[in-house]
């Protein structure tokens, strides 16, 4: 690692202010900044630290519309009473980051800011038609992912929250990479008022994106057999040592499968 | 047998400081005045040296020294080596490679050493490191052994103009051609075997120390074998004579071999301390690991079996080509060789066997002997050769493999190994009553009636342990004796201390050697120490690898102990007016047999020591040391089986079962002794579904170089696994013992290989078999 600088930032503005001066970077549990600033990929001369600002921390549930602080660690979210009872999908989902020490760490924030294409959530706020909160503005996730890493995010923009309305049904499948467990493919159904929703994260060679062929299935019948002999093309999907995109286009349909058989509960 | 005798389950008197963080590895080590090393590396698999700049380098805050390889040359430091010489058929020697320590002219691997840089703190000398400016001419790269013999390959170097190393047989090949012509079926199988990174725990680590004062060097690294470590750098690599070296490998976490060699980093760093005047410490992180680390196996092989109307092995042909890296690594020759080709008869009766070996270097890490070493080649080449020739013939794979079984013993086969001791067909009885072999096909049936697809697989290996008897090993090539020693020093007040020459990095030496020789005098294993790892304290040994430190190691302790106790027996004769051969050591006190005269042991040891009433002539003190040399490798074998589920969706294979039941001969401890099965049972298990090595074919850049890409087996990978042991006690030692720290990782890839192609009905499918392999492969047919 080389030497940083380490600021712990008491409030939003707070750490706003912080991060204009050096190349700063915000740390929000530091669970892919941190290795990476270890093995010298990542140099920022500046770290603001976030993880003990109290405002970005907790869920609160109003209704069917789910508000969870950026600062939320993923145990938390997988641990919630209420929110298991209203959106099982998102607490499975975030119970399957990483390991006991990823999810004690990482944030729901420094998931979606961080964007990385084989991340969880990306695909369940795609799928739930999500709204991100800055301490800007608020960005629809439809607008927000952008592509590998790449976010809306502007210099000095800080995720403070997610909100959602929790849809009627949902359900999240993945198959991890045997070798990081990251996501190689993981599939995030959603059926809410505004119909069905299909995110798929770990596959897509530009990240998260809602899958057309899948959704037009389900929004017939959600069912998973509405699934069965249906493929997806594989052009615009990531092939690596792992799986080609010709195998990540069948992950995409199995996983759909499970999860719409989730979600069917 | 006593609750801490031999037999007794004895929990490792080591584990309460490894798992309480109090273990002492070379990283905890501090030396006044101790600064640090980086390595500047070779960003490219195969490239010529232009020019290197150190100016803007040694600029950087904290630099003490920038050193090259020109200048370790100038110094007389050597060129590492292979210990282990191999001749071609045409007799021609093996055609070793110059490997400097630190490159000088050209770059053969991603990851090659090029400049040691030490600094005031580890930070300095990376950020040091990353300012060297270096200009490279860049070359093309082979990373793979087949494309290396092709003509018009990358030169890797100039002392083979073909990168071929030797060309090198065993057994007869006419009367092996012979058998095939005349055989009712031959069974030919191509076989890979995929490349594995060691993946030790603890990352390799050297401090080096020189004194001025003395002109004397100190070496802490992570070592299996501290002495071969001090002969080789002495005698080889010019770093100071033995007598002014002194090696420490203190807890060493994991090695696997890969902590066998004498590496480039070692040498460096003690010749480093003196260059700059300050104690030198180096400590790998697990980039350096993966890219540096000597890796294992990468074999390419060509097998035929060759069958009587009676199915009944008459012929086996194999010809291989390994891929032994950049450089030749310090026993890399012998593990294709010697140690792989004279186990290819397996546990069968075979008449005529020929192996060829051609061993190739390539723009890869170099590879050597990881855990079982050779062992695991030859059985999963010959494991799977039997099960596809039992579908082929139509025949049990069970069956087939006890028709052929070796029965008697010594059962000598064509190519050099004796097997002294064995009951194959216990094993094999064993290991299907444990997994209801009988029951499977409706077990396969019911997974199939969910959708997956359900395999069994079995695997009858044999391996060759307790390395080795040195006059056969010398005549076979190796550089260096493989006995081992061992010192029992019984204090004053009768506590034990017994120095041997084996070496502990996770094997609880600690804890089977004190069981020894608590054994032996009835002694409570809170009075016994095992002391190891220190050139300084333990005399020349020959450290731990190929699981000898049972079969040899303890039995130079045994002989060692016999000495001990004869002498004790005479002062005890002696003191107690008894007759010698009437003296009787039980429960800590020696005693005339039949009567109530007694000395309780701690009297006896202080009687040695005081010296007032020893039998005439004798010398004080109770102290003795013995040498073994084995008459024989050891044979441990077994037989496994596995039982796999496939997801046809995803490919993904699940292990329902996998049964182990091995004979290791008379056993220490049995906990331990499952320990180490399961340890061998997770690698070999990851060779076969996770662990795959990976160059990039075009840049030589290694793409599985964290575990990001590379897969370690985890927990949630691995079945609870069904292990027994039947025993047949190992002729060739006083213990009995045979061995059993590789095993685990021999005999399984095979019965998982086999299982996974019983499952999908065809055997078109390579190690590892990845979820993405399995899913494309049940797709084909």
């Amino acid at each position: 690692m080389y030497s940083v600088n380490y600021h712990r930032a008491n409030s939003v503005d707070d750490a706003a202010k912080m991060a204009e001066a050096g190349d700063a970077k915000f740390l929000s549990g530091g669970m892919t900044l941190i290795p990476a600033m270890k093995t010298r990929l990542a140099a920022p001369s500046d770290l603001i630290d976030l993880t003990h600002i109290s405002e970005l921390k907790g869920i609160t549930i109003s209704g069917r519309t789910v508000t969870i602080g950026a600062g939320t660690i993923h145990y938390d979210v997988a641990t919630h009473t209420d929110l298991k009872a209203l959106c099982p999908a998102l607490c499975h989902l975030a119970s399957h980051i990483g390991d006991p020490a990823v999810r004690h760490r990482g944030t729901i924030g420094g998931s979606v800011a961080n964007n990385d294409p084989a991340a969880d959530y990306p695909s369940a706020l795609l799928a739930m038609g999500a709204t991100i909160i800055t301490n800007q503005r608020e960005i629809a996730a439809e607008d927000f992912f952008t592509g590998l890493f790449e976010t809306a995010l502007e210099e000095g923009e800080i995720v403070t929250a997610v909100t959602f309305e929790v849809p009627e049904k949902s359900g999240y499948a993945k198959f991890p990479n045997p070798a990081s467990r990251y996501a190689m493919t993981g599939v995030f159904v959603a059926k809410g008022k505004d119909g069905v929703r299909v995110a798929v994260t770990g596959a897509g060679d530009n990240g998260v994106f809602r899958s057309e062929p899948l959704e037009t299935a389900l929004a017939t019948s959600f069912d998973a057999k509405a699934l069965e002999g249906l493929s997806v093309p594989s052009d615009n999907l990531m092939g690596d040592l792992h799986a080609s995109p010709e195998y990540r286009a069948n992950l995409i349909v199995v996983m759909a499968k499970r999860a719409v058989l989730a979600a069917n509960g | 047998m006593g609750i801490e005798g031999i037999g007794a389950r004895v929990v490792r008197k080591e584990d309460k400081r490894f798992i309480t963080g109090g273990g002492r590895y070379v990283d905890d080590m501090v030396v006044p005045g101790m600064k640090h090393a980086a390595f500047v590396r070779s960003p490219y698999a195969h490239a010529e040296i232009e020019n290197i700049d150190l100016t803007k380098a040694k600029g950087m805050p904290g630099v003490i020294g920038i050193l090259t390889g020109k200048e370790l040359k100038a110094d007389g430091i050597g060129n590492l080596i292979c210990g282990w010489m191999i001749h071609s058929k045409d007799g021609t020697p093996m055609k070793m490679g110059a490997w400097s320590p630190l490159a000088i002219d050209k770059v053969r691997y991603v990851g090659d050493a090029v400049l040691i840089v030490v600094a005031d703190t580890k930070g300095q000398a990376r950020d040091a490191a990353e300012a060297v400016e270096i200009t490279y001419k860049e070359l093309d790269a082979v990373t793979e052994a087949v494309d290396a013999l092709k003509p018009g390959a990358p030169q890797v170097h100039a002392e083979s103009d073909d990168n071929l190393i030797f060309d090198w047989e065993i057994g007869d090949g006419p009367a092996t051609d012979a058998a095939i012509a005349k055989a009712a079926h031959v069974t030919k199988v191509k076989i890979h075997n995929n490349r594995l990174v060691p993946n030790a725990m603890e990352p390799r680590a050297a401090l080096g120390q020189y004194d001025k004062a003395e002109d004397h060097y100190t070496c802490w690294t992570t070592s299996q074998n501290p002495h071969v470590a001090r002969l080789v750098m002495s005698a080889f690599y010019n770093v100071a004579p033995e007598n002014k070296l002194r090696v420490i490998a203190p807890d060493v976490g994991g090695g696997f071999g890969s902590k066998i060699y004498i590496y480039p980093e070692e040498i460096v760093c003690l010749w480093a301390s003196k260059k700059t005047g300050v104690p030198v410490k180096w400590v790998a992180d697990r980039t350096e690991s993966f890219l540096t680390d000597a890796h294992g196996r990468d074999h390419v092989s060509e097998v035929q079996m060759a069958f009587d109307a009676d199915n009944r092995i008459i012929g086996l042909k194999v010809d291989t080509i390994a891929n032994l890296g950049a450089y030749m690594s310090l026993f890399s020759s012998a593990v294709p060789t010697y140690l792989y080709a004279t186990l290819l008869s397996g546990q069968y009766a075979i008449p005529a066997i020929h192996g060829n070996v051609r061993t190739v270097y390539t723009n890869t890490a170099p590879v050597d002997a990881y855990r079982g070493a050779g062992r695991p080649e030859a059985t999963y080449l010959l494991e799977r050769t039997m099960e596809i020739a039992a579908r082929e013939l139509g025949v049990s794979p069970a069956e087939l493999r006890r028709k052929n079984f070796v029965t008697s013993f010594p059962h000598q086969t064509p190519v050099i190994m004796c097997y002294d001791a064995g009951d194959y067909g216990a094993s094999l009885d064993a290991a299907m009553a444990a997994s209801d072999y009988a029951g499977f096909e409706r077990r396969r049936a019911e997974a199939k009636a969910r959708g997956k697809l359900r395999g069994i697989g079995m695997s009858c290996y044999i391996e060759a342990c307790g390395i080795a008897p040195s006059q056969a090993v010398g005549s076979l090539g190796a550089g260096v004796g493989l006995w081992e020693s061992a010192e029992v020093r019984v204090n004053a007040v009768g506590t034990i201390e017994v120095l041997t020459g084996s070496h502990s990095h996770g094997q609880g030496h600690e804890t089977t050697f004190a069981q020894l020789v608590s054994d032996r005098f009835g002694l409570p294993m809170e009075q016994v120490s095992i002391i190891h790892g220190d050139t300084d304290k333990v005399q020349m040994g020959m450290g731990t690898y190929g699981s000898r430190s049972g079969a040899v190691g303890m039995s130079a302790i045994v002989k060692a102990l016999d000495k001990v106790e004869a002498k004790a027996k005479k002062i005890a004769a002696h003191m107690l007016e008894a007759d010698e051969s009437d003296i009787v050591i039980e429960d800590g006190a020696l005693k005339v047999a039949g009567t109530d005269k007694t000395i309780p042991w701690f009297q006896l040891a202080l009687a040695a020591y005081t010296a007032h009433n020893l039998p005439q002539g004798m010398e004080p003190g109770l102290k003795e040391g013995a040498f073994y040399d084995p008459s024989n490798f050891t044979f441990p074998a077994g037989c496994y089986i596995c039982e796999v589920e496939i997801d046809p969706d995803t490919g993904k294979t699940a292990i329902v079962q996998f049964v182990a039941a091995d004979d290791f001969g008379n056993i220490i401890n049995p906990m331990i002794v499952e320990g180490q099965v399961h340890g061998g049972l997770a690698q070999g298990i990851g060779q076969a579904l996770l662990e795959g090595t990976s160059y990039d074919a075009a840049s030589g850049q290694l793409v599985t170089a964290s575990y990001m890409d590379y897969t370690m087996p985890r927990a949630d990978d691995l079945p609870s696994f069904v292990v027994s042991t039947t025993v047949t006690p190992c002729p060739g030692n006083p213990l009995g013992i045979k061995g059993c720290g590789e095993a685990g990782a021999i005999g399984s890839p095979p019965a998982v290989m086999n299982a996974i192609t019983d499952a999908l009905g065809h055997e078109d499918i390579t190690m590892p078999a990845t979820p993405h392999k399995v899913w494309a492969a049940a797709m084909k047919h």
